[in-house]
C-alpha cells in the first residue's frame, strides 16, 4: 500500500525532508509511526503526537487505505 | 474566512474594518508578539511553519466555537507564517459585540485555544546561536510536559477550586 506523508517542524528535519510517499504494510498510523520511528529515530514518541488522515484529525487506530496523507502532528506552538 | 495565514504583515487597519458592524458598540482585539526570552533563553528571531490545509479548519472552528459561545458580532484570528524578527505580530485576534465584556471573553478564548489546537509551530533562534523548536525539544525529554503548556488557564482555573475547597 502506497501512503503520502507530510513532515513538519522538528519531524521534518529529524526525516531530513517534508514528505515522501512511502511502500508500506503498516494498518494504522500507529503501526506507521512505530515503522518510521525506526527508520528516522524521531525523539518524540507517539503518545506526544496527534495524528491527522487526509487533512483531518484521526484515530491511532484508523485502517489506513492506499492513497491516504499522513501527518504527524508535534505538540503545537502557534501564537 | 474567519481564521487565515499570511506570510506577511498582518494589516491590522483591513482586519479590523472586517469586524465592522451597525449593532457593534466596540470591538477587542489581542496582538501576539515576538518576545527577547523564552524560558531563561535570549531570543533574536523566529520561525513559524503550519501544516495550514488543517490548521484553516480547526481555527475556523475555533472561531465558530466562540460565536456560538458569546454573544458577539464577528471575530477573526490571522497568524503570521515564516521568519518575524523581535516585536513582530505573530497572531491577531479580533471580535466585535454589542458590549465589551463578551468581546474581550471571546477574544481571550480565541487565543487560547489557538495556541492549544492549531498545528503550527515556532523555532526560537538565540543569542548564544542555537535554535529549537517550541514545546518539541524539551518535551523530548520530559514527555509529562507536552500536551499541559498552553493551558495555564486551565490549571489556575484547577488552583481556584482547590483554594475554595479549602
Amino acid at each position: 500500500m502506497q501512503l503520502k506523508i507530510h513532515y513538519y517542524a522538528l519531524m521534518r528535519e529529524q526525516a531530513g525532508r517534508s514528505e515522501e510517499t512511502l511502500d508500506t504494510f503498516a494498518d494504522t498510523p500507529a503501526d506507521l509511526y512505530r515503522e518510521l520511528l525506526a527508520r528516522y529515530g524521531f525523539t518524540l514518541s507517539s503518545e506526544q503526537l496527534k495524528v491527522a488522515v487526509n487533512n483531518e484529525f484521526s484515530d491511532w487506530s484508523r485502517p489506513l487505505k492506499e492513497g491516504d496523507a499522513v501527518v504527524f502532528i508535534p505538540p503545537v506552538a502557534g501564537g | 474566512m474567519r481564521f487565515r495565514f499570511t506570510e506577511t504583515v498582518i494589516d491590522t487597519m483591513q482586519a479590523r474594518s472586517e469586524l465592522l458592524d451597525p449593532g457593534a458598540g466596540g470591538y477587542a482585539s489581542f496582538e501576539g508578539w515576538v518576545r527577547d526570552h523564552n524560558e531563561g533563553q535570549q531570543v533574536v528571531g523566529l520561525e513559524y511553519e503550519a501544516f495550514q490545509e488543517l490548521a484553516v479548519k480547526e481555527g475556523e472552528r475555533i472561531v465558530a466555537e466562540a460565536l456560538l459561545r458569546f454573544p458577539v458580532k464577528h471575530a477573526l484570528c490571522i497568524h503570521r507564517v515564516g521568519a518575524l524578527g523581535l516585536s513582530d505580530m505573530a497572531v491577531w485576534v479580533g471580535v466585535s459585540s454589542a458590549h465589551r465584556g463578551e468581546a474581550f471573553d471571546a477574544c481571550r478564548f480565541i487565543i487560547d485555544e489557538v495556541k492549544y489546537r492549531v498545528p503550527i509551530w515556532k523555532k526560537e533562534h538565540y543569542r548564544s546561536g542555537d535554535s529549537g523548536w517550541v514545546n518539541c525539544e524539551r518535551c523530548a525529554a520530559a514527555p509529562e510536559d507536552a500536551h499541559d503548556r498552553g493551558r495555564d488557564h486551565e490549571h489556575h482555573d484547577g488552583a481556584a477550586v482547590l483554594t475554595v475547597r479549602e
